[in-house]
This record gives C-alpha cells, sequence and structure tokens, in this order.
C-alpha cells in the first residue's frame, strides 16, 4: 500500500452502534451456518470483513435477523443493551443446547456526553474478522446437533427500556452444567463487545 | 485485608525532636545568680558549647507525643487487592441482576425445513394434543359384578359397547348415545361372567357362571347358539375370537378353541394353568393366543400347536392385561396384578422379554392406542387411574383419574379415539383421548343397531 497516512477514524455513537448491530446480524448468519440450523443450500456468500461469510436467503430468517438488529442498534445507541444471546434449542423438546452470549460494555460517558473517539476502521474489522473465524472453528470442538433445531434471540436491557412491539420479556434460557468457552473481543471504543459460546456437556444419549 | 496502620516512619520526615529527659539547665541561672555582676545577658560561648539543648518550655510536648504514637490512617484509595476487585465486580454484576431485564425476540424464527438433512422423528411428540382429565360420559353401571377373573366390557368394532351387569347385557350405542338391552339371563347361568363381539359384530358371545357360553345376534337379541359343557361348570370368564374361533377361558384353567360354525365345535383344549384365566387375547395376525391366569404364568400359543411355545413366569401376580401392538409384530404387553404391578413387553416369536417398567399399581387392563403409539394401562388403588403412556420411550403421557374404586375393565373405541373403564364404583366411564380417528379400524359410526351382517369385515 501507497504510505500515506492513516487517518484514524472518528467513531461516533451511531456508528460504533451501527458497527455492533452489523456484527451481531453476520455473528447470527455465521452461527446458523456453522450448528446447521438451517440447511447449507439457503445461504449465500457474501464479502465482509475481509472474509467470505455466508448469508440466510431465507425471506423469513432474513426479515426476523434485520428486525432483531435495528432494535438493537436503537438500544445500543441509548447505550441500553448489555448483552445479546442467540439461543439454540431443540425443536421437539424446547432444551436449550447452546447458548451464544455476546456480553456488551458501554462507555457510559459516550453516552452521557457524546464524546467522539478515535480508532481506526480497519482494526476494528481485523478484530472482528478473527471472531468470525473462531466462530465457524468452533464446530470442531461443538457436539453435533442431530436434532432439528430452532434459535431464539435474547436481549439484556436495563429495567427501564420500554419493551417494543416485536419483544417479550423472557427467561435466561440457562444451560443446566455448561461447558464454556471464551472467544476473542472487539472494541469500538464506545462498545465492547465479548464473546461466550456455553454449550451442554456432551452426554450419550441412550433413547431413541 | 490489607489495611494495615502504619507508623510515621517515614525516616527522614522526622521533625520532631527527640525527648530526652534532660536536667534542666541551670548553667544559665548558676550564672545568674552567681555573678550578678555580669548583669548583662552576653551570651558567654560556653553555653552553647557542643550540643544542642532545647528549650523545654518553648516544645509543645503533647503534640510530640500524639504524633509519635497515633497511627497514621492508611491512604484508602491506595492499592486495592485483586480479590477485592473481583468480588466487587462480582456484587455488581449480582445486584445488578435487578437491574437487567431479559427480551426475547417474538417474531418466532422461521422453523427450518428440514426434511431433507435429518430424518424427522418418526412419531413427533405432540405436547399439544389435550387429553381431557374429565370423561366426556359417566354411565351408572350399578350392581355390575366385580371380579379379577370377568371380563365384563368389550365395544365392537360396530360402535356398540357390550356391557353385562348382573345379569343382563345392555349395549350402548356410541354413535347415538342410545342404551339397549341384549338379553337377561335368569337360573343357573346367572350371573354373566364375560362379553365379548366377534370381529364382524354379527354376533356376541356371553360366558356364564356355569360354564356355558351362549351366542346371541345383536338384530335380532335371540340367541343362536350355546357351547356348554365343556368347562365343568365353572365360570367362563375370559372369550376372545379370531375369525371363526372361539376361544374360552374358563376358572378351572382350561382354554378351549370352538369352531363356532361346525356341529362339534372342540378344535383344542389347552391345559397348561394350573388355576383360573383371567386374560385372553389373539394376536392381529391370528397366530398367536396369549393367555394370563391368575397362576401368575403367561403362556403364549401357537394356533398349531397344542404345546405352548412360552412360558413366561416373571410376573409375580396374577396377569390380567395382556394386549397385543397393533403397529409391530408379535410385541405384546402383559400387566400384572396386586404384589406385581409391572407391564412387560415381550417378543411372542422369540420369547424375549424387552422391557419392564413399574407402574407403582396393580394393572387391570392393558390396551394399545389405535391411532397412536400410545400404550393405555388401568389401575387399581390407590389412584384408580387410566395411564396413557408413550411407546416405546414409556413416558406418563397423561393420567386420567376419575374413579372412586379400581378400574376393572377397559375397551377401546373402534376408531381409537375413546376409552371406555368400568370400576367397582358402579360407573362406567367414556374417555376421549385422541381426536383423530384411525382409518385403520372398520368403523361406522353411522350404524345403529340393525342388520349388521350388512358391512363385510376387513378380515
Amino acid at each position: 500500500m501507497a504510505s500515506r497516512t492513516i487517518s484514524k477514524d472518528i467513531i461516533t455513537l451511531r456508528g460504533s452502534a451501527a458497527i455492533v448491530s452489523e456484527f451481531f446480524g453476520y455473528a447470527a448468519n455465521s452461527i446458523l451456518y456453522n450448528r446447521g440450523i438451517y440447511p447449507e443450500e439457503s445461504f449465500g456468500k457474501v464479502k465482509k470483513y475481509g472474509l467470505t461469510l455466508l448469508l440466510t436467503q431465507d425471506e423469513g430468517v432474513k426479515s426476523f435477523i434485520s428486525g432483531l438488529t435495528s432494535q438493537l442498534s436503537e438500544w445500543l445507541e441509548a447505550g441500553k443493551l448489555q448483552r445479546v444471546v442467540l439461543v439454540i434449542m431443540s425443536k421437539a423438546t424446547s432444551e436449550v443446547l447452546e447458548r451464544w452470549n455476546f456480553n456488551i460494555e458501554t462507555d457510559a460517558e459516550v453516552v452521557e456526553k457524546g464524546v467522539i473517539k478515535e480508532k481506526s476502521d480497519k482494526e476494528i474489522m481485523r478484530e472482528i474478522q478473527a471472531i468470525m473465524r473462531q466462530i465457524a472453528s468452533c464446530i470442531t470442538y461443538l457436539p453435533c446437533l442431530d436434532e432439528a433445531c430452532v434459535f431464539d434471540v435474547l436481549a439484556y436491557t436495563d429495567k427501564d427500556t420500554t419493551v417494543p412491539m416485536a419483544w417479550v420479556e423472557s427467561d435466561a434460557k440457562l444451560i443446566n452444567n455448561p461447558q464454556m468457552v471464551k472467544l476473542h473481543s472487539f472494541d469500538t471504543k464506545m462498545h465492547k463487545v465479548d464473546t461466550i459460546v456455553s454449550y451442554k456437556n456432551d452426554e450419550w444419549e441412550d433413547e431413541e | 485485608m490489607d489495611a494495615s496502620p502504619r507508623f510515621s516512619t517515614n525516616g527522614n520526615n522526622n521533625t520532631i525532636p527527640v525527648m530526652d529527659l534532660q536536667k534542666p539547665d541551670f548553667s544559665n541561672l548558676v550564672h545568674h545568680w552567681c555573678r550578678p555582676a555580669r548583669a548583662s545577658s552576653q551570651p558567654s560561648s560556653h553555653d552553647y558549647a557542643d550540643r544542642f539543648i532545647p528549650n523545654r518550655a518553648a516544645t509543645n510536648m503533647d503534640l510530640a507525643q500524639g504524633l509519635l504514637t497515633i497511627p497514621r490512617k492508611e491512604d484508602s484509595m491506595v492499592g486495592i487487592s485483586s480479590s477485592r476487585e473481583a468480588y466487587r465486580k462480582l456484587l455488581v454484576d449480582t445486584l445488578l441482576q435487578g437491574r437487567t431485564r431479559i427480551l426475547k425476540f417474538r417474531n418466532q424464527s422461521r422453523t427450518p425445513k428440514r426434511s431433507c438433512v435429518y430424518p424427522p422423528p418418526v412419531q413427533p411428540i405432540k405436547q399439544n394434543r389435550r387429553i381431557p382429565k374429565e370423561p366426556e360420559e359417566t354411565l351408572n353401571v350399578p350392581d355390575i359384578t366385580c371380579d379379577w377373573q370377568l371380563n365384563l366390557l368389550d365395544w365392537g368394532s360396530n360402535n356398540i359397547l357390550a356391557v353385562a351387569v348382573d345379569d343382563t347385557v345392555y349395549l350402548w350405542n356410541a354413535t347415538t348415545k342410545s342404551v339397549s338391552k341384549l338379553v337377561t339371563v335368569d337360573g343357573p347361568f346367572y350371573p354373566i361372567t364375560s362379553v365379548s363381539w366377534d370381529p364382524d359384530c354379527r354376533r356376541i358371545a356371553i360366558g356364564l357362571n356355569n360354564s356355558h357360553v351362549q351366542l346371541y345376534d345383536p338384530a335380532t337379541n335371540k340367541m343362536i347358539r350355546t357351547l356348554q359343557g365343556n368347562h365343568q361348570d365353572l365360570l367362563v370368564g375370559s372369550l376372545a375370537w379370531n375369525n371363526y374361533l372361539l376361544t374360552t377361558g374358563s376358572a378351572d384353567g382350561l382354554i378351549i378353541n370352538n369352531d363356532v360354525r361346525i356341529r362339534s365345535p372342540i378344535v383344542s383344549t389347552y391345559n397348561n394353568h394350573s388355576d383360573g384365566i383371567c386374560g385372553l387375547k389373539w394376536s392381529p395376525s391370528g397366530q398367536y393366543l396369549a393367555s394370563g391366569g391368575t397362576d401368575k404364568l403367561l403362556h403364549v400359543w401357537d394356533i398349531s400347536k397344542s404345546d405352548p411355545l412360552h412360558r413366561f413366569n416373571n410376573h409375580t401376580a396374577s396377569v390380567r392385561a395382556l394386549a397385543w401392538c397393533p403397529f409391530q409384530n408379535n410385541l405384546l404387553a402383559s400387566g400384572g396384578g396386586k404384589t406385581d404391578e409391572s407391564i412387560k413387553f415381550w417378543n411372542a416369536s422369540t420369547g424375549a422379554c424387552l422391557k419392564s417398567v413399574n407402574t407403582g399399581s396393580e394393572v387391570s387392563g392393558l390396551l394399545w392406542n389405535k391411532s397412536e403409539r400410545e400404550l393405555v394401562s388401568s389401575h387399581g388403588l390407590t389412584k384408580n387411574q387410566l395411564v396413557l403412556w408413550k411407546y416405546p420411550s414409556m413416558a406418563k403421557m397423561a393420567e386420567l383419574i376419575d374413579h372412586g374404586s379400581p378400574v376393572l375393565y377397559l375397551a377401546q373405541s373402534p376408531d381409537g379415539c375413546k376409552l371406555a373403564s368400568a370400576s367397582e364404583d358402579e360407573t362406567l366411564r367414556i374417555w376421549r383421548i385422541s381426536e383423530k380417528p384411525t382409518n385403520k379400524a372398520t368403523s361406522r359410526t353411522s350404524f345403529v343397531v340393525g342388520p349388521c351382517n350388512m358391512y363385510s369385515s376387513i378380515r
């Protein structure tokens, strides 16, 4: 690359919120593809974060995720979002099999005072790229999902948030005695996102 | 905890004069006293010779003492240890739970259309099938005779439920909900000990206390035939039809296969039970006959042989409940009485015991649900319940508790949607267990008690 001053990009709160919610959209798609929740044929390739990622082509899932990410973006701007969890459950028994936990730490000062931070866009991209690669490689140690599964998305917000139409109060959908693996995190200087995946201990099924 | 008192041993900052007990300096005074001539205060050099002698009067003793002995307060902002930090964080997290709200995105994610990759479960467990806990109907059957060896209830494939109450056989039409009387027996035949519809419902067989078996035509309410003298005057408590073969089992342990078409009906006799027969069932294929007795034995007979194919003595109580599985060949379920309380599954061709499930209560009747892969069992004390089990997991799908006394008689409607149970509390209750009628059964729901010989059977 020709030498030029790499201008450090200025991140606004809105920009950061957009980055995080977009990340979540891609991460969710990646998880759905890699864990086999939806058939592989229903995914199409796109280039993002310097990687080839797969996005679902199914209209229903697409609209589901986009509705979700727009709400997340709103909450992030208000600084009310604490965590987002993607829960994978067995379709037959509704038992929680996997829990993808994205912890979000918001810089409170930014929300209150509207301070602008600086961080290179490239660097953020690189961090996100690392996480996406890790998600893809997770299938090596996560237990096989043999049965048809469905997924749900939970958002941990502040108590004083108004509940929008498309969301309902829920329980935490935790797993008993989970195995947890911590993945990389990324930081936009305004929002810091940690990723942890917890899954049910792989047991030998003995019936049916 | 790291807060430890620190003494002001900050070395060089010590500006406090060392307190020694000193002799008061009298030299000046002496000087004054002794040499009054020298009135002038001209200090002589030897006053300040080689040591510093503080002026005692000028020093503030109290302050000095305090600064020496009282520990200096530790600066609280300095160096919180990592364990405290972690504790503080944990505390914050726990407390903040009260501050967090967990929301779930409501627009349900599309259920994946996964028919290609993963095989769909054989029978999706329909948890949302509502099985009403209350019986749909309750009929009174006063004075119904209750005995472990009797079988007084049978639901024919014409959707008519036949129940023997004391000396009368009533026919309850499940479609029209009307009751009619078939026959009242009198005299030596009383009471009626068993009732059974033949598969075509052209005849109904009634077993009697004096070992006679009578066949009636339900259309005309007339007796067609009597089979008598075979069971040595003991009651015939169990009847089972296999096409034209009527198998009768009695309290003497004899099982007789009668061909009802011919003049001398007896085809074969099985004599392997030592005590009364309480359960008798032919397999759907017509090849095997299962018989259970109060001698705790379960025999499986092959129609072509006169010796039992299998002899199972695993039950520790009399075996009355027997049911052949409609969807799996040669699978027999048997239920044990009071001290046994278990349901056992057998492979009739190999003789292997596949499974044994403890139910906690005597099993008085067993039925396979025709529409679902389920097993129904009826029980006695203490709950007097009917249990619906999912097969093969044997998970309890429903428990129907309404009878006040042990349930003795159990029957299923031909379309598999309803159950009939009669117990010592003198009621006959009809339960709905399924919504969709099975199309395997030859159910003519519009049938009334009329000329039954009009429709042809599947067999």
